[in-house]
């Protein structure tokens, strides 16, 4: 009836885990009857879960990378706690079992559960605002994407509670991960949560780059498009060239454990070498899907706050698509230690070293902007500082390691973990952050507290530096990752630094949720009541704070790159109410994407646990849901042209009583 | 940085190598990063004194917020990491050929030969010349290069000995290859550099490089180990355990490296042989039903 479901699934001898699991039934348990008290299920239905707008979209994607981060910053405690308890040769809090568990499951949260959603819901939020449309180019697929991504979180989470997660490394390296070396379901749970989120990070690509060729205002030609709009496109273009090698290799994976296929097993003609070149086919692209929009990022900040014109617009297009090409041939840096040959890994080697070419040109382009500009330190150019000197740190400790030679030493070793850490938190994690308060009052209509954000922004680094580098200099001893204990004094202090590095960490994400809770309290005294707090220069900020549903009254028209920043140059302060607005036409909610996406999420909670009727059954209900909206006609409607005018009025009002 | 001091000394193993292939990594690592340094340092100099300089606050310093483009600062952001990196490219190619793992060593002294099994979760060290065998201890002569054919009896592991340089991947029904040499004798420490399960954080040994003669007494010592690794034997080593004490075997089965390998330690047929049948058949126009290469097992 229950497949391979009992309850001995759940983990109740484990401590650690049971105060987890309680933690996060409270906390639901709490929102739910907070809700309720509040009466805020009819709103929250209406207004969110089944929403088409892509500004809710991806303020829904923003909360589940946060609540992720959070889970993902857990794990990281405690492997730092482990590591430096059981350094001298104690066993330490976490037997391997468990550690393992932590170590797979702090990977997969962080890349796509923490980094994905983080950086899909800048773009959502963004994207069709810069480039002066009404919404992507299929609200509902957008809808749909984000609950597919959720759906594949929930899975992740349950884990915890029911059954296990992977102890594999968060690539599942097989045959470590096949059935004769894991059968229990973690792996499935791996499987499964990633299939189900991949498709819909697959379907945000396509709707995303849809968005950006088809639906750009009037006049904004490529070589106009705003930056971060380029590296989303770049980011995207990424996304679906090599999100279907990962699922096509999970695929595979899934056959081997299901049907008894020899894809990757030690035997039956199986080969693990081809999974271990197809994962990275996808997950060397993967790197710079994250990094991309980050660049991105850093390029509107960087501009802005220097009230300048990006330095070296085409040469930074022309970088990132330099980058978002050649990521695609370096794939095998990851594993210059399989034998490879010479000839191959030295290809490899230089191809990757290349793609710091186009990078340190983008650096200097930034460094570029802030020359004869005026730089206000501002919490996002804090983190846009903090970006490049970190970065580089870590892009260098990277082309170091593009050397065969110097790799067939560092592979693998705690150095290769400050590397990546290096270019994620340096890199991806600052850019999002420094996005996240930069288009915050876009997002709200309300600022982030200044000061918070600072005490964030210099705990981070700081944290950052006492984590990350003693791991370079532990890489330099011997020390190999995933050890869940060693004996050696001289690695447990280092390990200790370590760990207090993560405890600063720790403050800097303390400051950041209380800079959240802060701001709301004083939403507002940090109103932005023009929709151009900083000064901005991108079309994003030529409208109300945060935007009326339908973004725009009119269909700016775009004459130059800068777009809003030249109409404030030539009609002064920006948009002037029109006599008279036309309709718009605008896409309904629809809670088929919701929906679906629980449908689908039983279905991958039933193929984890083999409950086959109730695989089936999820299926069938899913399909039929699906068709089932195929056949619902009442999808648009028109905003009448004296809605629009009556709130463009309000916003004039507010306009006016600022100057 | 306060851990500066800590940095020195012989705590950091690839810093402090014992043997050629080691030493040639460490002087690359260091070559690399110096190159690099000729950007990146100038880089974080001009981060802090670009920010500082045209901070808002300083109205002294220019402001031109229409120049956007220098055709002679594109040319060297763009020029300077090419010249860079091509200089890098070139050592990466080269080194890429005398370091390649497979590229055995040659010295005054004949080479060592080492069968290496990674297993669950201990490493067995054949040698096939002297017929003995070793587990979690790799002992072999200073001065003399040694030849490590490696594969996994389980999941992929990575053998590695930090103070004598490349590791390497040991894969199930794969066969790779390392030399490695150290300059004198002394105890390294060698571990799994690949993540392979629960018992893997004390999945490591000692590599002893010693004198002739100690050598000489430690290959004595093996022969009077646990008699003859036979077949059985193995599938009883086979089974998972963690910290397995060190062991020795006087004798072992002639082909039981070629059994694991080919993945018929187990009594089923070997892959080279179902391979080479295959083939046959193929060349035969014979029964294709018998193309497949390794039987399923049981």
């Amino acid at each position: 009836m229950f497949g391979k479901l009992t309850l001995e699934a759940i983990p109740y001898h484990e401590p650690i885990i049971m105060g987890a699991v309680a933690m996060m039934v409270l906390g639901g348990a709490a929102l739910v009857a907070g809700i309720t008290f509040f009466r805020l299920w009819g709103p929250l239905w209406s207004k969110w879960l089944t929403s088409v707008d892509h500004k809710n979209i991806g303020i829904m994607y923003i909360i589940l990378a946060l609540v992720m981060l959070l889970r993902g910053f857990a794990d990281a405690v405690m492997m730092r706690t482990q590591q430096a308890m059981a350094s001298t040769g104690a066993a330490g809090p976490l037997p391997p079992e468990h550690f393992d568990q932590i170590f797979t499951a702090h990977g997969v949260i962080m890349i796509f559960f923490m980094a994905m959603p983080f950086m899909v819901g800048l773009m959502n939020v963004v994207v069709p605002l810069q480039i002066g449309a009404r919404d992507v180019a299929f609200p509902y697929l957008n809808n749909l994407s984000f609950w597919l991504t959720a759906a594949g979180a929930l899975l992740i989470n349950i884990s915890l509670a029911v059954g296990e997660f992977a102890r594999t490394g968060w690539l599942a390296y097989p045959p470590l991960s096949e059935l004769q070396y894991s059968p229990g379901v973690g792996v499935d749970y791996y499987l499964w949560a990633l299939q189900i989120s991949g498709i819909g990070t697959l379907l945000a690509g396509v709707n995303m780059i849809t968005t950006i060729l088809k639906m750009r205002a009037p006049g904004m030609t490529l070589m106009r498009m705003p930056i971060f709009t380029w590296t989303t496109l770049c980011s995207n273009m990424l996304i679906v060239a090599a999100f279907p090698i990962l699922t096509a290799t999970l695929a595979m994976l899934s056959l081997d454990r299901y049907l008894g296929m020899h894809f990757f097993t030690n035997d039956g003609g199986g080969n693990a070498m081809m999974y271990v070149n197809l994962i990275w086919a996808w997950g060397h692209p993967e790197v710079y899907i994250l990094v991309l929009p980050a660049f991105g990022i850093f390029s509107e900040v960087i501009s802005t706050f220097s009230s300048k014109k990006l330095f070296g617009y085409t040469s930074m297009v022309y970088a990132t698509v330099c980058i978002t090409v050649l990521s695609f041939v370096v794939w095998l840096h990851h594993f210059f230690t399989m034998g490879a040959g010479a000839n191959v890994n030295a290809f490899f080697g230089i191809s990757t070293m290349i793609i710091s070419i186009p990078t340190g040109a983008k650096i200097f382009n930034w460094l570029f902007t802030m020359y004869r500009g005026r730089v206000q330190f501002t919490v996002p150019v804090l983190w846009t500082l903090g970006f490049m000197v970190t970065f580089v740190i870590g892009g260098m400790t990277g082309v170091l390691m593009a050397v065969p030679a110097a790799d067939f030493v560092l592979h693998n070793s705690l150095f290769l973990i400050a590397h990546f850490h290096n270019v994620i938190i340096g890199g991806v994690l600052f850019g999002y952050l420094a996005g996240f308060t930069y288009w915050f009052p876009k997002a709200f209509g309300f600022k982030l507290n200044e000061t918070l954000g600072k005490v964030s922004f210099w705990c981070w680094l700081v944290g950052f530096y006492l984590a990350f580098m003693p791991l370079y200099a532990l890489g330099l001893m011997g020390m190999t990752r995933r050890m869940n204990h060693v004996d050696n004094v001289v690695w447990h202090n280092y390990l200790l630094v370590a760990a207090l590095g993560a405890a600063v960490i720790a403050c800097g994400i303390g400051a950041f949720v209380l800079q959240i809770l802060v701001s709301v309290l004083n939403r507002k005294a940090l109103r932005d009541l023009t929709g151009d707090p900083w000064n901005g220069r991108t079309l994003e900020w030529a409208t109300s704070s945060p935007p009326a549903f339908y973004n725009f009254p009119v269909d700016p028209v775009v004459t130059g790159r800068d777009a809003f920043w030249e109409q404030k140059q030539t009609t002064g302060a920006g948009l002037r109410p029109l006599p008279a607005y036309g309709k718009i036409h605008m896409p309904h909610n629809t809670g088929t994407g919701v929906i679906l996406g629980g449908f689908i999420a039983v279905l991958g909670f039933a193929l984890i646990w083999h409950i086959w009727w109730l695989v089936v059954a999820a299926f069938a209900a899913a399909v039929a849901v699906g068709i089932g909206h195929t056949f619902n006609e009442n999808r648009d409607y028109y905003v009448p042209s004296e809605t629009v005018a009556e709130t463009e009025g309000k916003y004039f009002k507010q306009l006016t009583s600022q100057v | 940085m306060a851990a500066a001091p800590l940095l020195s000394g012989c705590d950091m193993a690839l810093l402090d190598p014992a043997g050629p292939i080691g030493a040639e990594e460490k002087s690359i690592i260091i070559l690399a990063t110096c190159l690099m340094l000729i950007v990146v340092l100038p880089v974080i100099a001009m981060v802090f004194l670009f920010a500082w300089r045209y901070r808002a606050s300083n109205k002294a310093a220019t402001f031109k917020p229409d120049w956007d483009h220098s055709s002679k600062i594109e040319m060297a952001v763009w020029g300077i990491p090419c010249v860079i990196i091509a200089v890098l490219a070139y050592v990466t190619w080269v080194s890429s050929h005398t370091l390649e793992p497979s590229r055995e060593l040659v010295a005054d002294k004949k080479a060592v030969e080492v069968e290496v099994v990674s297993m669950d979760w201990k490493w067995l060290f054949i040698y096939p010349e002297l017929n003995i065998a070793s587990v979690n201890e790799l002992a072999f002569p200073a001065g003399t290069p040694v030849h490590f054919k490696l594969t996994s009896a389980t999941v992929m592991n990575s053998f590695f000995i930090p103070r004598l340089g490349s590791q390497i991947y040991t894969m199930p029904g794969m066969e790779t290859k390392l030399s490695l040499l150290a300059d004198a004798a002394g105890d390294f420490d060698g571990l799994s550099a690949n993540y392979s399960g629960g018992g893997f954080s004390d999945m490591h040994f000692v590599a002893h490089a010693m004198t002739d003669d100690a050598f000489a007494q430690w290959v004595e010592k093996a022969r009077a180990g646990e008699g003859k690794l036979t077949m059985a034997k193995y599938r009883d080593l086979a089974k998972p355990s963690e910290k397995d004490p060190v062991s020795y075997y006087a004798e072992v089965e002639p082909t039981l490296y070629h059994d694991i390998l080919n993945k018929c330690s187990d009594g089923s047929t070997c892959m080279d042989a179902a391979v080479s049948l295959a083939m046959a058949k193929e060349v035969a126009g014979g029964d294709l039903q018998l193309c497949n290469p390794a039987k399923p097992r049981g």
